[in-house]
Parts: C-alpha cells; structure tokens; sequence
C-alpha cells in the first residue's frame, strides 16, 4: 500500500473517531490490511471492506455512511458512484432549530440567601433536618432543599434485586459436581468420601425506567433523573448493567449511553438537549408502543424490572395504553408503576390514563420524596430470586 | 480452497442458491482473507444461519454448530469427563491391584475419556482442512461466556488442566450471529468483522423464492413476495422474515394456488405472521395490500 492511502486510511479512521464512532487501532489495522485483498479501484468493494472492519454496530452506519461520503468525496475521489452511497441507509434527520435545554441544571444561586446550607456542627441539630428533608415533597422544596435532597440520594444504601441464573457455581447445595467429585475421589482410591455441590448463581436483574418528563411532570422530573442516575452508578458499581433509561412525553427517548457520562451534571444537560419532548404533552400509549416494538426485545432480556415514572395524565387513547401495558406487563418479569401524586394524602389515581394502566402494574408506589424512594430501593431489595 | 476475490465469493455462494448482496460478500470474503471472526447481526429469519452452513459447502468442510444458551459453560461447550466410564476404570484397576495413585490418575484422565464438545472439535482440522465453527445466538448467552470465548478467538487453544494445551494448527472459521437481545460486548465486537443483514429488496426476495420453492409458478412467487414486501412496511410487532416467505410460498403451493387470493391469504396468514395481533391487523388490511401485491410488478 502506498503511504499515501495509508495516510489516509489512518485520518479517515481519527474523522470517525471525532464522529463518535469508536474506531479502535486494531480495526484500523484490519481496514488496512483488507484493502490489500480486494480491489480498491470497485467503489463498491472498497466501500464494504470499510464498513465491515471500521463499524461493529448498527445504529453507527447511517453516520458512517455519511462520515464516508464527506472524507473521501472531498479527497476528490470521485470515482465513488452516489448510487452506491444511496443504498446505505440516510443519516439521522438533526432539528438545527433545537435548543439544548437546561434539564437538571443547577441553577446558580442569586444571593447568599439561596446558598446550600452551610453543614451545621451540632449533631443534634442535623438529624433534625435531614428527617424534615426526608419527609418533604418534592415539589414544595426550595432549591436549596434540593440540593440537599440530591446529595442525599448519591449516598443512599443500594442492593439491586437479584435473580437465579442458569450458571452453576461452588456455593450451595443443588447438583452434583461430578468433575470434582470425581477428583476427591482419587485421593481415597476411588472412594466417594465426600461429594462437592453446585448451586445456581445469582446476579442482579436488569433495570429499565422510563421516565415521564411531560408538562404536568415537571417539578418532580428532574429530581428523579437524579434518582435514575445515581441508581445506574450504584448498580455499574455492583456489577450490574446499567438502568436502561427512556425518557417519554409525546415521544420516547433512550438516554441510557448519555447516563454513561462521569459527570451527572453533563449527563443532564446533555439530557435537555436530546429529550425534544421535554414539559410538553403526554401519549403514553404511543410511546410504550414504540418501547414495546423497538426495545423491549433487546433489554427485556433476563428478567428485567421494569419502572414506570409517570402521573399518569396521558392525552392518548386509553385502549392503546391498556393493549400496550398487557404486552410490556407479559414480556419483563415486574411491572411497577412510579406515581409521584400518590404521596398527595387524598389523591385517588383516576384519571382515564391510570385506569385503563393499573390492572396490568405489579406494585403501584409514590416517588414524592426521599422515604419514598427509599421504599422504592427495598421493594426492589426484596423482589422474589 | 478460498475463494480468491469478492466476485469469486458471491458467486459460489449462488451456486449454492444463497443470494448474497454485494456487502455481504465483502465481509464473507475478508473474514477468510483476514482470518478473523464475522459477526452478523439482522432481524430473525433474514439468512443469517443459513450463509454459514453454505459457506461449510462452499469450502467443503464440516460444519460445527454450537448454540448458545444462558447459563452454557465449559461442560457443553469445550469438554467434560466422562465420568461414568471413569469411575468404572478406577473399579477395574482396583480390581486387578493397582495401588499406585499416579498411576490410576494418568489411567482415568486419558484422551479416552475425554468427550469433546463443539469448541474443542472446532480446533481439529480434516485432511488439513479447518471447520467452519457457527456460534449460533451469542445474545442468548451469558457475560462470562463471551469472556471464556473472547479468549478463545485471539489464542485458538484450549488448556484442560489434566491434559494441557490444546491448539489448532489450523484456525476455524468463525462466524458469530446474534438477535440482539443484549448486546454484545465492546472487546468482542471490535475482534470481529460485522455485517448487518437487511431484508431483501423485491428482486433478491423474488430471486430467493425461485432458489429455494422449486416449482413455485412465476406469478404466485411475485405476488406472494410483493405481499411480503407490503407487510413489512406496516407497523408489525414482528415482521415476516425472509424463512417465513419461504415457508409461505411453500404452503401456498401445497395447497395447489397458482396466483395470490384473498381467500388463500386469509387461510395461510399463520405461516407468515406469529403474533395474533398481527395476524388481525394483515387480515383487517388483506384486500388492500392484495391489491397493492396484484399491481404489475417492475421485474
């Protein structure tokens, strides 16, 4: 291969890299050396060896496609047909009017009247408060109070539910370890003086939230993205995959990869810019009919938990809603239904939404304030194995 | 033999009656070329099983087919002692005195006794000639499996404690599918050359049916894979594959239809469609899409 192309090859692949497409040496290396087995002169050919060493994942080749068609397109190789760049698939359509929003933004105090409480050194007196904390609503806390509230969910004691795999291991009594059995044996001429035991392993459960972040959610929304976000650190911590994280008003949004961000600060912001529906209205059965027809087949998977955060005002049909709740309640292993009103003392969950959703939900529970949502981690602590 | 060029690769897949795209064909070919893993990835039923028990014929090889499952360990997949026959032989030996531990040890943990399984059988080649291995729904099983296999794929050798190390002379050809379920790991991925099959446009459907429905009359193949086409662009909870529009077409011929009726529709929809609610919704939109399947096609 000429320097030349594989200079190239090597600015094509840090293009892609720039482009959020995780390219690694490795498959730079594999790239390269492919163009030495087929002819680099069919546009076709060319293209393909490309792709199927630089790209390993689906929803990467509309970008790459695109990425493609600029780097070499402006080297001046025109040799590269359109019609070939127009069988693979169009690039995502992007709204260049979208504003980022300002989701989970701290914001910043005006005056020392609204700073964070200063720590108070009589232990008496911070117990107090933070009970008084615990208790409080949501949506009658001051910023301050949030904050405060905020911190506290980072530090809340988390064991995720967990579940019986079919993968045996040493600890506990439920079958033969033949193998090992077998090797004890022959200490003992073959006697079996003592049999070893395989138990099946247990392993948290996958967790998925969607999350209503609609007009009447608002002021609870951001307080439980928090939530959402310091439960996926604490179960990345353990082991676990991550909370698969969707976001729904009038369209549903993954933003579990943004999750993945170390800072919960730019996770959210990045959060606002993604989520187009934010504080709109409410189709909650569309929206879990895209979930149910997009996603649940690839994170349902293993006996998943799946929440719902929501008022459950939904401005949709309430046939639709019912029909998709008996398909997501059918295929995961427990439905819960997250409703923030519910800690209001004389709220009955009427609403056309809820009535049509409820005869599907496994547990129905308030997510109003910080005892609650500590309720919420033991129901989860103690779903059956 | 390798096939020695991308065009070389597509057609003796096709003389096989696999209709490859051209992508697919690249990625088939630089697999070989490179010696590295294929990983495909696409909806059920577009072919992705099929390619690799064509690709064996192709290279006249056998073909290895692991299918992976939740909770697959090494047992099922690499090795296991047969310990029956194990306990039998220290019987034996104690019978006719021997004493000496060693001794019975070497005895009982023999290539004898070894029962290999599809990843061990993967590493021994044939007059010369490396299997081609199928690790068939990798998304089925479990992390731990995929870091045992991770392993495998860079060192194509096996260590079984009482016997060492076991290494292929020559590497298999490995082709990994998965349904995505869950997703693959980054570290296995990035080994990996990938291909996502797509379902077929109209002319490849149409090509595959004649391949694969001898007998299926020109007309029937072109209305049912026009229908076929139709479905799929309505909101289904699962689309009909390419393996469902084969057995369709085959049903179809079964029942002595020569062309698309609306009644033949209605009595062979569950050849084609799995789900109830989506059987409903074809039915309720049956004679449209009909209509639409009846028009004259561009072929």
């Amino acid at each position: 291969m000429t320097e030349n192309l594989l200079s190239h090859v090597v600015g094509f692949a840090r293009v892609l890299r720039r482009e959020g497409i995780r390219v690694t040496p490795g498959q730079t290396a594999a790239f390269a050396r492919a163009l030495g087995e087929i002819s680099i002169f069919d546009p076709a050919s060319f293209y393909y060896a490309a792709q199927t060493t630089l790209v390993n994942r689906h929803e990467d080749l509309p970008r790459f496609s695109l990425v493609f068609q600029r780097y070499w397109k402006e080297l001046g190789m025109e040799r590269f047909p359109g019609e070939l760049l127009q069988q693979a698939p169009a690039p995502p359509k992007k709204d260049p009017r979208a504003k980022p929003g300002e989701v989970g933004r701290e914001p910043q105090p005006k005056g020392p009247g609204e700073a964070p409480p200063q720590p108070l050194v009589d232990r008496a007196l911070t117990y107090a408060p933070t009970e008084v904390l615990r208790q409080k609503r949501f949506d009658q806390m001051s910023e301050a109070e949030l904050e405060a509230a905020r911190k506290l969910l980072y530090h809340m004691a988390w064991s995720p539910p967990l579940r019986r795999t079919r993968r045996l291991g040493a600890h506990g009594r439920e079958k033969i370890d033949l193998r090992k059995s077998l090797r004890q044996a022959l200490r003992y001429q073959g006697e079996m003086v003592r049999l070893a035991w395989q138990a099946r392993k247990r392993k948290p459960r996958p967790i998925v939230a969607l999350a209503d972040v609609s007009g009447s959610m608002e002021r609870y929304a951001r307080m439980l993205l928090h939530f959402l976000y310091a439960f996926s650190l604490a179960q990345a911590r353990r082991g676990a995959r991550r909370v698969e994280t969707f976001t729904f008003g009038t369209r549903l949004t993954r933003i579990t990869r943004t999750f993945q961000k170390k800072s919960v600060d730019a996770a959210l912001a990045e959060v606002g810019r993604e989520v187009k529906d934010w504080s709109g209205g409410t189709r909650i059965g569309a929206c879990l009919h895209s979930f149910n027809h997009t996603w649940a087949k690839r994170v349902l998977g293993q006996g998943a938990v799946v929440l719902i955060i929501s008022d459950g005002w939904d401005q949709g049909e309430p046939e639709l809603l019912a029909f998709e709740m008996e398909r997501l309640q059918k295929s995961c292993h427990r439905l819960i239904w997250l409703n923030p009103l519910l800690g209001t003392p004389s709220y009955q969950p009427l609403t056309r939404g809820l009535v049509a959703a409820l005869p599907y939900v496994d547990d129905f529970l308030p997510v109003h304030n910080i005892t609650s949502l500590e309720k919420l981690v033991k129901t989860l602590e103690q779903l059956e194995v | 033999m390798l096939p020695s060029s991308v065009e070389e690769t597509q057609k003796a897949l096709e003389r096989y009656h696999y209709i490859a795209d051209r992508g697919l064909s690249v990625a088939v070919f630089l697999a070989l070329r490179l010696g590295r893993p294929l990983l495909l990835e696409g909806e059920p039923g577009v072919g992705k099983t099929e390619i690799v028990k064509v690709l064996a014929q192709v290279l006249s090889t056998r073909l290895i087919r692991l299918q992976c499952y939740e909770g697959l360990d090494i047992n099922s997949a690499v090795y296991e002692w047969d310990y029956a026959r194990q306990m039998l032989q220290i019987r034996l030996l104690e019978a006719v005195g021997e004493r000496a531990q060693e001794r019975i040890r070497q005895e009982v943990f023999g290539p004898d006794f070894l029962l290999k399984r599809p990843l061990l059988q993967a590493l021994e080649s044939q007059n010369g000639k490396p299997p081609v291995l199928l690790i068939d729904e990798l998304d089925r099983a479990d992390e731990e499996f995929e870091a045992f296999l991770l392993e495998f794929l860079s060192d194509w050798q096996i260590t079984v404690p009482e016997v060492g190390t076991l290494k292929a002379e020559h590497p298999p050809v490995v082709v990994i599918t998965s349904n995505r379920t869950r997703e693959i790991h980054d570290a296995l991925k990035r080994r990996c050359m990938y291909y996502w099959i797509d379902y077929p446009s109209f002319e490849k459907e149409y090509r595959i049916v004649r391949e694969k429905v001898p007998g299926v009359p020109e007309k029937l193949a072109q209305q049912t894979v026009a229908f076929v086409q139709e479905l799929r662009k309505q909101d289904l909870y699962k689309a009909p594959g390419v393996a469902e529009t084969l057995d369709w077409a085959a049903s179809l011929l079964a029942l002595g239809q020569t062309e698309l009726t609306l009644e033949a529709v209605e009595e062979t929809l569950g050849a084609l469609l799995k789900y109830q609610d989506d059987v409903l919704k074809a039915r309720n939109q049956a004679r449209d899409l009909l209509a639409r399947a009846q028009a004259p096609t561009p072929l």
